[in-house]
């Protein structure tokens, strides 16, 4: 990924993280990371968002509304697991409300892991979310030329 | 006036980092009753003490929610200290209620950082970000973490403090103080501002009591009940302390009780850097609680009281250990103050109870 025409908005779910990673979402948002001043922004609205954050791990009660947002996102999008609960359950993985990761839910396509994940993380894993977003933009395009 | 309409507000919300669900029985524009649903982030963690010994625990408890991270390693140590009857060094005492302190620091100007974006003051909520970066950066330069420390250990912390630690933080903090003063003065006396929270969600003091509601959202009703004034701790060695209350009850006086909790933590850092004794940090705990041992332990968390209670059975692993936290005293409180709101009103109430609901959920 050498550049980028557009400015990729990200949407954030905290699934049943412990908060630790959803403030380090925002924290690279905000001064002292700052990833806002090349046009990341957070978003509430789904159907606005090509980067979905997911924190913390999948449990019974939130796997619906996870499937839900991802299904509302519109074609390109990347899902990134942010943090170890979102990879794998991490410290909760035996917890008997715990399902697993992100993966268990939705497809995932860049893992970024820490407890909590660190900001650094969280941007080169946008980053290499960028490089996926690009790839799926050309296939669609490709696709719809093909079509 | 209209006919109900329920609205569906969260889990997944443009004002809440975290997932909340509530049903808002509204008719026009005002809100008639609010019916909360939780359970998105119920992991079950409590259950982990029959499979985690009580010495693993810690790192789990501290896991229960990343922003009080610090206070739930604190309040599990101590409980299982005095459920084993172990006496900690002195000093060790003194750097918990040090990291404490600057959690709370940390933990309220994310909230008045997320309250300003409630309110759609985007540059200050920028600007309360910015201040809370310094304050990471004192915890990552102490105990090498950012938002889970891992420093807490049953018997004492891990890490010790240097005098030029000890020097830094005092003097990050008092920097700090300048631009927080004008952040504060945004928060209080801005006109727009104050037309979002003047006279917004009023809780009385009578409802505070009867609803048994905790930490500044209680104190912002006139209700003290601030458990660092009971000294547990290095909190004893205090010259003096007193809660700081005010008596409006509305979502201004919530903005400002915390606003000022700020400074407070400050003084009280400053009071024990200049009294810290010197010593160990840490003692050897060995054993295992006794069968049928059990205790509990409270501590004032940056969003009010959080009890601790711990059942041993003779083996590493405890029986039960139970925590009630804050949030979770405080959802009946945010239902009456949502009740007879407008609309427009609903995320500045939601989030003037400073939500925590990885807490709340466990």
């Amino acid at each position: 990924m050498s550049y980028l025409t557009k400015s990729p908005w990200v949407i954030h779910y905290d699934a049943s993280s412990c908060n630790g990673c959803d403030i380090e979402v925002l924290a690279a948002l905000c001064p002292g990371y700052d990833v806002e001043r090349f046009g990341i922004i957070n978003t509430g609205n789904p159907k606005h968002a090509d980067i979905f954050l997911v924190t913390g791990s999948v449990n019974e009660q939130n796997i619906h509304v996870i499937k839900e947002i991802y299904d509302q996102m519109i074609e390109p999008k990347v899902v990134v697991a942010c943090g170890v609960c979102a990879c794998s359950a991490g410290i909760f993985h035996d917890c008997y409300n715990v399902i697993g990761g992100v993966d268990q839910a939705i497809p995932v396509d860049v893992y970024a892991p820490g407890c909590a994940v660190r900001p650094e993380a969280i941007i080169d894993a946008v980053v290499q979310g960028l490089g996926v977003l690009d790839e799926k933009a050309k296939a669609l395009k490709a696709q719809k030329k093909g079509a | 006036m209209g006919k109900a309409t329920v609205i569906p507000f969260g889990p997944q919300h443009p004002v809440l980092p975290e997932p909340l669900h509530l049903d808002l029985v509204v008719e026009d524009e005002t809100v008639i009753e609010a019916i909360p649903q939780i359970g998105f982030i119920h992991r079950g963690l409590e259950k982990l003490v029959e499979t985690r010994d009580f010495n693993q625990f810690v790192y789990v408890a501290e896991r229960i929610c990343g922003i009080c991270a610090f206070g739930h390693s604190m309040g599990y140590a101590e409980t299982i200290e005095r459920l084993m009857e172990v006496e900690i060094p002195r000093r060790s005492e003194y750097l918990r209620v040090i990291w404490h302190e600057m959690s709370r620091i940390h933990s309220h100007l994310l909230w008045m950082g997320l309250a300003a974006d409630a309110f759609g003051f985007e540059s200050l909520f920028m600007h309360c970000w910015r201040l809370r970066e310094r304050v990471l950066d004192l915890f990552e330069a102490t105990t090498g973490g950012r938002v889970i420390f891992s420093v807490v250990k049953v018997g004492g912390v891990t890490r010790d403090m240097t005098a030029d630690q000890l020097e830094r933080i005092k003097t990050t903090l008092e920097g700090i103080k300048g631009e927080y003063a004008q952040i504060c003065k945004a928060f209080l006396n801005d006109t727009s501002v104050k037309n979002r929270t003047v006279g917004i969600g009023t809780i009385s003091e009578a409802d505070a009591r009867a609803q048994c509601m905790v930490g500044p959202f209680a104190r912002a009703s006139n209700f003290d009940n601030d458990i660092r004034a009971l000294g547990n701790g290095a909190y004893g060695d205090l010259e003096d302390f007193s809660p700081i209350l005010d008596t409006q009850g509305d979502c201004y006086a919530r903005v400002k009780v915390r606003a000022l909790e700020v400074v407070q933590a400050i003084d009280i850092i400053n009071e024990l850097i200049a009294k810290i004794p010197a010593g160990d940090v840490a003692v050897e705990v060995k054993g295992a609680p006794a069968e049928g041992a059990q205790t509990s332990n409270v501590l004032e968390q940056p969003r009010g009281e959080c009890y601790y209670y711990a059942l041993g059975n003779g083996t590493k692993n405890l029986e039960r250990m139970r925590m009630r936290t804050p949030t979770s005293q405080n959802i009946a409180g945010m239902t009456t103050a949502l009740a007879g709101c407008d609309l427009a009103d609903v995320n500045m109430i939601v989030l003037t109870i400073d939500p925590c609901i990885s807490c709340t959920e466990r």
